[in-house]
């Protein structure tokens, strides 16, 4: 188990490592400093204002090869700074970037997190109704009415919800955000509600896909065959073994509760991570959306890596080798 | 060469390609029977959709044409054959609502009265050609990029199954990393670096699309590669090539239709959250959406520009999603025999 951990560990790292390549190719080798600096000060910037910026920032280093000095390269800078946490300056604003992530971060969590868990409730709740009902014209009505939702954009249920709920009926504010614990929820309402009519279509559909999987075992015919009511199989037999692929769903959502959501974010003006990167897109900040990237892909593989402990965990079936 | 001569051509040789391509599928009595299926199963959902590849073939044929006296130079640009379903002087100063006689806001009097069916926006264009309009730009994204992401996931997919050894450890270190990245992010980085535009954009949505396609074709071509009769093509002598294309591609098209058809609908949704984000292609819903939040809370409210867009896009996506289910259930082998 422990070597299986390590290696699993090893090889997520080596991913890592591509990441930061990848991210290198895209941002340095794409992108001219010359033209960072542009877009950072200004079209119009004179060239003595561009050379400053390029060496404040520490992009006049050679790229890939530095004859007086190996070390001294964009490459291995770039490396070092992700791999040891230390972002520097914001591109645009000479923020440190650091700060920000830790500003960010709560109002992200106080989002997230209630978000994931009620969707999980209202996901496993609806989609075991519908299943219960299998065959019947209630999951045919329920089947459908996940497709309509799923082909509705994000960014109509926001902006519907947001006219519907925050300016017709007025129950909460329409966007803002406020950490003071009495309050903090009336701005969270709008937001959360949107967010779980826009993915409870997608979450019920694959629920019950999961549990209908399940219904057509041996094991939930001989427990029927046994006198098993029909409540009693779905909530004792199919739910509990239909956890562990639930299960691993959730483990892999809970690395991205910290990345925040882009457009819920944003558009809720909520002060998260996720409208920190929609701002960074609009100034065209780099250096922080090269941050949100390999803070992204690190949550991803986090993810993988604990997606696979607790699936051994729970299902003792599986070996790890 | 002009851009919309070689964008004309570009259309014509993917209507020859796609003839070609059904043609040959029509021969087979397999897929004969899984499009005579999928037309059964969801008639109306199918006709919706050919309808839209229609609106958007109209849209994409565009020429010059003769000058006229009474143009002015400056409208002497390429214009589809939707544009020339509409009059050229055909725009209005400013909003105002569907079929309505005068302007939203101080109402003078219309150019058109009671012509526009579906209003017009704040520049005064006719919403229902925008609209129509709309439709190549969601086709060209779905479209497109599928175009990017099949090659790309057959040709590593399957050479990675098959071949093993470092080929495949290689291919699958690129996956994995490609697919570490969140997939808005990254989207919204290549866009960054690549800048904006339709092209840019559908590689974007390329590049982080065809990842989930090759993962299931590289697993499903190790599974091909030890059946029985994969091993006595192999025994006996026929070469790797034609053992590609004879015996593996075929037993692939299932999964590379399907998947095809549901990435459509997720890629026309990922354009309108990009334009939302200020980042998407020209014309497209996504972007008369965003450009029309703000008519909310105008007192009173402009609804028609977002409705509009709307319902065609929720339109597109639901025929897609309905015709993919379709799809799935024909040709997916676990669930085929289920409900007829």
């Amino acid at each position: 188990m422990l070597s299986y951990v390590i290696r699993r560990t090893a090889y997520g790292f080596v991913v890592v490592l591509g990441v930061l390549f990848f991210l290198f190719v895209l941002f340095f080798g794409a992108v001219k400093p010359e033209d960072m600096a542009l877009r950072a000060i200004g079209e119009k910037a004179p060239p003595e204002a561009i050379q400053q910026w390029i060496v404040n920032h520490g992009y006049d280093r050679p790229r890939l090869w530095n004859p007086e000095d190996p070390t001294d390269t964009l490459l291995v800078e770039h490396f070092r700074s992700m791999l040891s946490f230390d972002f520097g300056r914001s591109d645009i604003d000479d923020v440190e970037i650091s700060r920000r992530l830790r500003e960010g971060i709560g109002p992200s969590l106080s989002l997230t997190v209630p978000l994931l868990i009620l969707g999980v409730l209202f996901g496993i709740s609806l989609s075991l109704f519908v299943a219960y009902f299998r065959g019947t014209y209630i999951d045919t009505v329920g089947v459908t009415l996940c497709v309509l939702g799923m082909s509705v954009s994000i960014v109509i249920y926001i902006i519907g919800g947001q006219y519907l709920i925050g300016k017709t009926l007025r129950w909460f504010p329409i966007s803002g955000f406020d950490p003071s614990p009495g309050v903090v929820l009336r701005f969270l309402a709008l937001p959360i509600t949107v967010a779980l009519a826009a993915g409870i279509g997608e979450s019920v559909r694959f629920y019950r896909t999961v549990f209908l999987e399940e219904t057509h075992r041996d094991y939930v015919r001989t427990a029927r065959a046994k006198g098993c009511g029909d409540g009693r199989v779905m909530a004792h037999h199919v739910l509990r073994n239909s956890l562990i692929p639930i299960l691993t769903q959730v483990v892999m959502a809970i690395p991205f509760l910290f990345t925040g959501s882009l457009l819920l974010e944003s558009f809720f003006g909520i002060p998260g991570l996720g409208a920190m990167t929609v701002e960074a897109i609009h100034d065209n900040d780099f250096s922080t959306l090269r941050v949100m990237v390999f803070i992204g892909s690190l949550a991803f593989i986090a993810g993988q890596i604990l997606t696979d402990l607790s699936y051994a965990l729970v299902d003792t079936r599986v070996r790890l080798e | 060469m002009q851009a919309y001569v070689v964008s004309n051509l570009v259309v014509g040789l993917l209507v020859a390609g796609v003839a070609l391509v059904a043609w040959r599928a029509w021969r087979s009595r397999l897929w004969r029977e899984a499009a005579a299926g999928v037309a059964r199963r969801r008639p109306a959902s199918l006709a919706v959709v050919l309808l839209f590849v229609g609106v958007a073939l109209l849209d994409a044929v565009s020429w010059i044409g003769a000058p006229r006296e009474d143009e002015a130079l400056s409208l002497r640009k390429p214009r589809s054959l939707i544009d020339r379903a509409f009059p050229v002087d055909w725009n209005e100063r400013s909003y105002s609502r569907p079929l309505a006689a005068v302007e939203f806001y101080g109402g003078r009097a219309l150019r058109h009265p009671g012509k526009h069916l579906l209003g017009t926006d704040i520049i005064g264009r006719d919403v229902l050609h925008l609209t129509l309009k709309g439709a190549r730009v969601a086709l060209l994204v779905g479209g497109l990029t599928t175009l990017i992401v099949i090659p790309l996931a057959l040709l590593f997919g399957v050479s990675a199954g098959y071949r093993g050894g470092r080929w495949d450890d290689f291919v699958f270190f690129l996956i994995s990393t490609l697919a570490a990245m969140p997939s808005l992010l990254l989207l919204i980085a290549l866009i960054a670096v690549l800048g904006r535009g339709p092209v840019q954009v559908c590689v974007a949505l390329g590049v982080t699309g065809w990842v989930g396609l090759c993962r299931l074709v590289r697993g499903e071509t190790l599974k091909l590669r030890e059946l029985d009769y994969v091993r006595a093509a192999r025994a006996l002598g026929v070469s790797e090539v034609r053992i590609l294309f004879r015996h593996l591609l075929p037993n692939l098209m299932h999964l590379v239709v399907i998947t095809a058809v549901l990435l459509f609908s997720g890629l026309v949704l990922s354009e309108a959250v990009l334009s939302w984000l200020g980042i998407g292609i020209d014309g497209s819903w996504g972007q008369m959406i965003d450009q029309a939040r703000d008519e909310l809370s105008r007192d009173p409210p402009i609804v028609w520009n977002l409705l509009s867009a709307s319902l065609a896009l929720f339109a597109l996506i639901l025929a897609v999603n309905r015709v993919g289910d379709a799809v799935r259930d024909v040709l997916d082998p676990r669930t085929a025999g289920d409900a007829g």
